[in-house]
C-alpha cells in the first residue's frame, strides 16, 4: 500500500449497507475515494469440503444452502454438472419446470435488488414497493414447490415435484399482475430525474474492464458485453423458448438497474411459454439415476447475478463427489470495484458496491487466523506464494510435465 | 420572581414542544408507512423510543473529548427549545422585538452546530465524514433559507419582527398569495427539508453509507436528546414557515387555531411527501442545487418582491 493513503473509512465488517459480514476499506481523501481494499473470510463454511462427505443426492440440497437469494441456481448448476458427468438427458417436462423455477428466481432476485438499491439511496418508498411486488412471486413459489425459499425442487435426473394442470391458470394470472406492477415500477424508476442524477455516469465499467476482470451477468450486459449462459451454452429448455439477451451500452449503475428491470420481462416471457409447454406436454419429470460413473463434469447456470459454475469429479466407487468446485458470480463481479470505485465519492461508492448485487456467502474463500493472537496469519499474496511453491514441489516429485502443458508451452 | 416564572415557562414549553414534536413525528412516520404499504407504528411509538433510550447506558468513546461529547446534545436541545418558546410567545402576540426574525435564524443554526460539535468530539471516522457533510449542508441550505425569509420580510413592510409579519398578513392577506410569495414558499419549504435533515438531504446521517454519521457514537439519553431536538425542530420549522407565508388568521380563537393547525399540518405533510418521493442526494449535488437553482429563484423572488409583484 502506498504511504500517502488518507483516512480509512470502513464499510464493514458489520455495516447497514451489507447484509453479510464483509469488509471494504475505503481510502479517502475528503469525500473522494482513492483506493479500495476488500477483505473477505468472515463467513467461510467449507461447502465444497462438506459436499465431499455427502451422497450425490444430498449435495443438491447442500448447495441450495449456499445462498438464500439465488437458492436454486446452485442446484441447477450442480445437477447440470452431474448429468454432464453421467451423460443423462433429462425428460423434456422436467426441462421446462427447471426453466420456470430458474426464471421465477431471477424475477424475485431482481426485484429484491431494485428494492435494496432504493434503500441504499435513501429511497425507502422504492424499497417497500419493490418488495411488495415481490410477494406474489414468493407465493407462486409456495404454490409450485411448497416453499417460499429454498425450494428443494431439483434432483439429479429431473425435478422432484410436478406443476399441476389446475395451477397453471392461477400462475399465469398472478404473473400477468406482477408484469403490470413491474412495468409501473420500471417506468417510475426510469423517469425519476433525481434517481437519474444519482445513478447515471456513476461507477462506469467499460467493455475492456469487463473483459479484464471477467465479470459476468447483468454487470457485463450493462456494459454491452453480450454474455449469457442461457444463450451461449443452452441447458434446461432455454433453447426451446423465445427470448432475447438484454444489453445496454453505458455500464453505469443506472444501466445495471435498467438491464435487471428489462430482464424481468424476458423472464416473464420465458415462464409463460414454459407453462404453456408444461400444459401441453405430459410425461415423466424424473429419470432414475442408479450410479454415477467415473469421470468429471461441468455445469453452469445463469444465476440472477451471473454465471454459476460447478465442477464435479467422481471415481466411480464412492457415493459422493471426490472433488466439487463451485465458482459463484459475485466472486468475479466484486473485484470490478477496483475499476469502478476509485475516484468516486463515498456516497457513490456505496451504491456502486451494491450495484453488482454482491452476495458474499457464496464468494467466501479461505482465511487463516491465529486463534490466540486474533489476526490473519496469511495475506492473499502469501497464500498465492504458498500455492506456487506447492505446485513447484509436486512438479519436482513427479519429475515430468503434462503433455498438454508441453503443447501449450 | 420573574426569573422563576420564566424558567417554569421554559420547562413547560419544553414539555409541550416535546409532546407535540413526538406526536407530529408519529404522523410523519405513519404517512410514510402508508405510502410504503406498511401499517406503521402506534401513536405512542416515539414516546416509547425516548423512554427506552433514557434507560440505556451512555457509552463515551475513549479517544473523544468527553465534555463536548456530553454537552453538545444538551446545547442543541436547549436552543431548539428556545426557538419553540419564542415561537409560542410570538403566536400569542405577547412577546417580540424588532430583529427577532434574525435571532430566530441564528437559533435555528445551533442544533446543526451541536451535531457538528458532538460528531467531532466522538473521534470516529464515519462521524468525521458526517460532520463534514453536515457543515457543507448547513452552508448550502442557509443561503436560500435566508432568501426565503427576506421575501416576506420585505412584503410585510420591510420589518424584521415576527409579530409585525403576522399583523401585516392579518390585514393584507397571506404572503403566499402573490407570484413572488409562491416562489418564496417553495424555496423555504425545500430549505426546511434540508434544515430538518430528512431525505433527500439526510446525507449527514445516511444510514446506508456512513451508518448514522455524526450520531454514530451516541447512545442512551444523549441520542434521545438528539431525537428530541429533531422532533422539536419538526414543530418549530413548519410553524416558522406558516408564520412567514401562510399567516392571516387569529390564532387565539378556537376557529383560528384550527385553521392554523391545518396550515401547519399541510406544511408537515408536504415535507413528508418530499422525503418519500426522492432518493438521497450527493453532497456536491446538494450544494449545486441549493446555491444554483434555488438561490437564483430566491434572488429573482426578492427582485420581484421589491418591484411589488
Amino acid at each position: 500500500m502506498a504511504e500517502n493513503k488518507k483516512v480509512i473509512v470502513p464499510i464493514g465488517p458489520y455495516h447497514p449497507l451489507l447484509e453479510e459480514p464483509e469488509y471494504f476499506q475505503l481510502y479517502c481523501d475528503g469525500e473522494e475515494v482513492v483506493d479500495v481494499e476488500w477483505i473477505a473470510g468472515y463467513n467461510h463454511r467449507g461447502i465444497e469440503k462438506l459436499s465431499e462427505s455427502k451422497h450425490w443426492e444430498q449435495v443438491t440440497f447442500l448447495v441450495e444452502r449456499i445462498c438464500g437469494i439465488c437458492s436454486t441456481s446452485h442446484p441447477i448448476a450442480y445437477c447440470n454438472a452431474v448429468e454432464d458427468l453421467s451423460g443423462i438427458e433429462i425428460p423434456e417436462r422436467a426441462k421446462y419446470i427447471r426453466n420456470v423455477i430458474g426464471e421465477l428466481e431471477r424475477l424475485h432476485s431482481h426485484l429484491l435488488w431494485v428494492g435494496l438499491a432504493g434503500h441504499f439511496l435513501g429511497y425507502n418508498t422504492v424499497f417497500m414497493w419493490a418488495w411488495k411486488y415481490r410477494e406474489p412471486i414468493l407465493d407462486m413459489f409456495e404454490m409450485i414447490t411448497g416453499n417460499r425459499n429454498h425450494y428443494a425442487m431439483l434432483r439429479i435426473g429431473g425435478v422432484r415435484r410436478d406443476i399441476e394442470d389446475e395451477d397453471i391458470p392461477v400462475l399465469k394470472k398472478t404473473l400477468s399482475e406482477v408484469k403490470d406492477k413491474i412495468k409501473m415500477l420500471t417506468e417510475a424508476v426510469l423517469d425519476d430525474p433525481v434517481l437519474g442524477a444519482r445513478l447515471k455516469g456513476v461507477g462506469v465499467l467499460k467493455k475492456q474492464d469487463i473483459k479484464n476482470y471477467g465479470a459476468v451477468g447483468p454487470i457485463a450486459r450493462a456494459s454491452g458485453v453480450d454474455i449469457d449462459v442461457r444463450k451461449d451454452d443452452p441447458y434446461a429448455a432455454y433453447n426451446l423458448v423465445e427470448w432475447k439477451v438484454i444489453t445496454t451500452e453505458n455500464g453505469d449503475v443506472f444501466d445495471k438497474a435498467v438491464v435487471r428491470l428489462l430482464e424481468s420481462f424476458e423472464s416473464i416471457k420465458i415462464i409463460e411459454q414454459s407453462l404453456d409447454a408444461i400444459y401441453h406436454k405430459k410425461g415423466e419429470i424424473w429419470k432414475e439415476v442408479r450410479n454415477i460413473p467415473e469421470g468429471e463434469g461441468i455445469g453452469h447456470h445463469e444465476a440472477p447475478r451471473g454465471e454459476v459454475f460447478h465442477y464435479v469429479r467422481s471415481d466411480g466407487n464412492t457415493t459422493s463427489p471426490v472433488r466439487h468446485k463451485i465458482r459463484a458470480p459475485s466472486y468475479v463481479n466484486i473485484p470490478t470495484f477496483k475499476a469502478s470505485c476509485i475516484g468516486q465519492t463515498i456516497s457513490d461508492v456505496c451504491i456502486i458496491l451494491a450495484g453488482v448485487d454482491p452476495c458474499y456467502c457464496c464468494t467466501e474463500r479461505v482465511a487463516v487466523y491465529d486463534k490466540d493472537k486474533k489476526k490473519k496469519v496469511y495475506s492473499f499474496d502469501q497464500l498465492v506464494k504458498k500455492s506456487i511453491e506447492k505446485t513447484e514441489r509436486i512438479k519436482k516429485e513427479i519429475g515430468k510435465e503434462g503433455k498438454l502443458w508441453k503443447k501449450l508451452l | 420572581m420573574n426569573a422563576i416564572y420564566n424558567f417554569v415557562y421554559f420547562i413547560l414549553s419544553f414539555l409541550v414542544l416535546s409532546i407535540i414534536g413526538l406526536f407530529v413525528s408519529w404522523i410523519d412516520r405513519k404517512i410514510t408507512a402508508r405510502i410504503q404499504w406498511r401499517v406503521g407504528p402506534p401513536w405512542y411509538q416515539n414516546f416509547a423510543d425516548i423512554i427506552k433510550l433514557s434507560g440505556k447506558e451512555i457509552l463515551i468513546p475513549e479517544n473523544g473529548n468527553k465534555f463536548i461529547f456530553l454537552f453538545s446534545p444538551i446545547l442543541g436541545l436547549i436552543s431548539a427549545t428556545i426557538c419553540g418558546t419564542i415561537i409560542f410567545l410570538v403566536l400569542k402576540k405577547n412577546f417580540g422585538f424588532g430583529g427577532d426574525l434574525i435571532l430566530f435564524v441564528y437559533l435555528l443554526i445551533i442544533p446543526s452546530l451541536s451535531i457538528i460539535l458532538g460528531g467531532s468530539s466522538s473521534g470516529n471516522v464515519l462521524a468525521s465524514v458526517g460532520i463534514s457533510r453536515e457543515l457543507k449542508l448547513l452552508l448550502s441550505y442557509e443561503l436560500p433559507f435566508i432568501c426565503g425569509i427576506i421575501i416576506p420580510a420585505i412584503k410585510s413592510g420591510s420589518t424584521t419582527s415576527l409579530i409585525e409579519i403576522i399583523k401585516y398578513q392579518e390585514i393584507n392577506g397571506s404572503n403566499i398569495l402573490s407570484f413572488s410569495g409562491i416562489l418564496g414558499f417553495i424555496i423555504i419549504l425545500i430549505s426546511s427539508v434540508g434544515k430538518l435533515g430528512v431525505v433527500p438531504f439526510d446525507l449527514a446521517e445516511a444510514e446506508t453509507e456512513i451508518a448514522g454519521g455524526s450520531l454514530i457514537e451516541y447512545s442512551g439519553i444523549l441520542l434521545g436528546f438528539y431525537k428530541l431536538t429533531k422532533a422539536i425542530l419538526f414543530v418549530v420549522v413548519p410553524i416558522f414557515v406558516v408564520i412567514l407565508y401562510l399567516g392571516g388568521s387569529e390564532v387565539n380563537s378556537f376557529g383560528g387555531f384550527l385553521i392554523f393547525l391545518i396550515k401547519y399540518l399541510i406544511v408537515v405533510i408536504l415535507i413528508t411527501l418530499i422525503r418519500n418521493t426522492n432518493p438521497r442526494l450527493r453532497i456536491d449535488q446538494t450544494l449545486r442545487f441549493f446555491w444554483g437553482w434555488l438561490t437564483l429563484i430566491g434572488i429573482l423572488g426578492i427582485l420581484l418582491t421589491l418591484s411589488g409583484v
